[in-house]
């Protein structure tokens, strides 16, 4: 066992962990960052490219802005909330055009276009910068559960180094979690490592969820691959195998057409109404969106290819953990969240498109919760080390009854329930309550005997993190009886005035929903 | 998923092992990557844009190619080695390719497109 200590674990390397580790880090904090896979490539933001929400300090222009897409994510945002990610998102990109030097586009003028990141550059010299802050980096490091002291606080995390073959505990005064939303390993660009590990944990320490109920993004990719760019999609027209168009489908609000169809029968596509200025802007903005095609002797401006829908749950739906004060703190003491890990729903409320907001509320939620947990494990004086602690892992590292392996059946009999587009795209309350009693039983099998020995731990307690996921999603789904945001209900197409107002989800062997208390949260 | 390591290319740098996120690669006896867990790829190209001597190909499906793809073939693949590095522009002497990137056009565009009913 390999164990240490700091201020401030942070868990998770993708943007939100990366930018909560400098500002711990500069805030005077001992850090430690333990990812699942690498710190710069892990990731749905590694491997894409993506928009940012950068709007210039201009009153006009911000209040575009903001109100652009309130409509959108059936008004469940909140303007304090939106106000300042869009400042702090303003500061931390210039930011990154200054200390981290990244090579941003220039204008005409000369002046960079600061509204856009690729993820490798971006994600490469956060890395460096994160150890420029003399942040120690636990690579292929997935945290595996949460530590906890005697009066429930947040004291550190154990994990397991998986190319040493060891596990490993850190002693913190405050925990960040930025593990990522939960795409249930559909194989959707970078998201494999995002499987909910976060929520899970939180929920194990006593913490609550939000949104769950927007949880069924679904992307655009071409069959049998795994480049998922939507934006791109806005300029296609997507054809039945006869090649007549088929009509309403489209990147945005006609997804549900091609997901119906897709069910029956193949959907072709074209990228047919992009310029050749388009075209070549294309192949700047995402480079890895050509490889597919290039790489099978397709020209999508052209050519007709089949196209499919990847599930991509929470990492863009909008559900996550719960926070409970303006430095992105949660219910529980000492523990914090950020990133995809942590409900969007204060800027976007129950819809995100592209990445551009989730860009932002990364960078920024990291940066509070960084400072957050800094400043509480500052306030422990240096007792933090030496708090008993017990270890809170449940389902897939403690079973309740005699151990058994077979994490891959129980992650299959997940899949089977949240990645068919008839189950969480076409929500139906009889659809929605068969499959959530399905995954009541495969919660119920796993919480009793799953369990296995070594590096396998992590692969259990990542099928029991999609599994507590799937529920709360599919529960607080049933509990919103209305459509609104993402959260489409075939049966209850209308959006319900009563009902605006956020959903919070618990619970473990039993999983519970209620309406947020009061009225819209406010941000401190 | 990755298929071929070039063990012509291959300069034994570790650097795949190391930065590959979803663990796919051991070092293998002779020193070069094995492909030991292609299961867990992820098809996110990262090991290509990493590898400084461009001897990975990663081809472009979620799943496996079958035995005798032309995806599985070094010799039939020559010209892909190394695009995908060419294009972000990392490795000597070349500019990044974000100094290019043009989303914030297609950022622009879905903000003040008309949507499909």
């Amino acid at each position: 066992m390999n164990e240490l200590t700091a201020d401030v674990l942070v868990a998770g390397g993708g943007p939100a962990g990366a930018w909560a580790a400098v500002k711990a880090a500069e805030a005077g904090a001992s850090v430690v960052l333990a990812d699942k896979g690498y710190l710069g490539t892990s990731g749905a933001t590694a491997s894409a490219g993506t928009g940012v929400w950068y709007v210039e300090p201009e009153p006009a222009a911000r209040e575009t802005a903001m109100a652009s897409r309130e409509g959108l994510g059936g008004h469940l945002a909140d303007r304090e909330w939106m106000a300042r990610v869009l400042d702090q998102t303003y500061a931390n990109m210039n930011e990154l055009a200054e200390v981290s030097k990244y090579p941003f586009p220039v204008d005409g003028d000369g002046r960079q276009i600061r509204r856009g990141l690729q993820g490798p550059e971006y994600m490469r010299r956060m890395r460096v910068r994160v150890r420029r802050a003399g942040v120690r980096v636990l690579d292929h490091s997935p945290v595996t559960e949460l530590l906890a002291d005697g009066s429930g606080a947040v004291a550190g995390a154990a994990g397991y180094h998986v190319r040493e073959d060891r596990p490993f505990s850190v002693r913190a005064g405050a925990v960040v979690l930025a593990t990522g939303g939960c795409a249930f390993l559909s194989k959707a660009l970078g998201c494999d490592v995002n499987t909910g590990d976060g929520a899970l944990f939180a929920a194990e320490a006593g913490a609550e969820l939000s949104g769950m109920e927007f949880s069924n993004a679904y992307a655009i990719a071409p069959a049998f691959t795994s480049v998922t760019k939507t934006a791109f999609y806005s300029f296609a027209t997507f054809y039945r195998s006869d090649g007549s168009v088929l009509e309403g489908a489209g990147s945005r609000r006609g997804r549900s057409v091609i997901a119906r169809t897709l069910l029956s029968e193949p959907v072709l596509c074209r990228i047919d109404r992009a310029t050749p200025e388009e075209q070549r802007a294309m192949r700047l903005a995402q480079a890895n969106f050509f490889l597919p095609f290039d790489r099978q002797g397709i020209d999508p401006f052209t050519d007709l290819f089949p196209v499919t829908l990847l599930a991509e749950g929470t990492v863009r739906g909008t559900g996550g953990i719960r926070i409970a004060g303006a430095d992105c703190s949660t219910t529980v003491p000492g523990l914090f969240a950020a990133g995809d890990a942590a409900t969007r729903e204060l800027i976007c409320g129950g819809f995100t498109g592209g990445g551009s907001h989730n860009a932002a509320w990364a960078m920024s939620s990291g940066t509070w919760a960084g400072r957050g947990a800094a400043r509480y494990a500052a306030g422990l004086g240096g007792r933090a080390a030496a708090r008993p602690v017990r270890a809170l892992g449940e389902a897939g590292v403690r079973p309740s009854g005699p151990a058994a392996g077979g994490h891959a059946e129980h992650v299959a009999a997940v899949q089977a329930e949240v990645l068919p587009y008839d189950k969480n795209l076409l929500r139906t309350g009889d659809r929605l309550a068969a499959a959530l009693a399905s995954l009541d039983g495969t919660w119920r099998e796993l919480r009793g005997t799953l369990r296995e020995d070594g590096a396998g731990v992590v692969r259990a307690r990542s099928a029991a993190a999609m599994a507590a996921h799937a529920r709360w999603m599919y529960n607080a789904a049933l509990a919103r009886t209305e459509t609104r945001g993402m959260h489409k209900r075939l049966d209850l197409p209308e959006q319900d005035p009563a009902q605006r107002r956020r959903l919070v989800t618990g619970g473990l062997d039993e999983v519970w929903t209620r309406p947020e208390a009061g009225a819209l949260a406010v941000a401190s | 998923m990755i298929e071929v390591v070039s063990a012509d290319r291959c300069v034994q740098c570790d650097v795949c092992i190391k930065v590959c996120p979803t663990d796919v690669f051991d070092r293998g006896p002779d020193g070069l990557p094995a492909i030991a867990r292609q299961g867990d790829c992820q098809t996110c190209f990262m090991c290509e844009a990493h590898c400084p001597t461009d001897a990975l190909y990663v081809a472009p499906f979620s799943g496996p190619a079958p035995a005798g793809s032309p995806h599985t073939d070094e010799a039939a693949l020559a010209g892909a080695f190394g695009e995908y590095r060419r294009i972000v522009g990392w490795g000597r002497g070349r500019t990044p390719g974000s100094r290019a990137d043009r989303n914030h056009i297609f950022t622009e565009r879905l903000r003040t497109a008309p949507r499909n009913p």
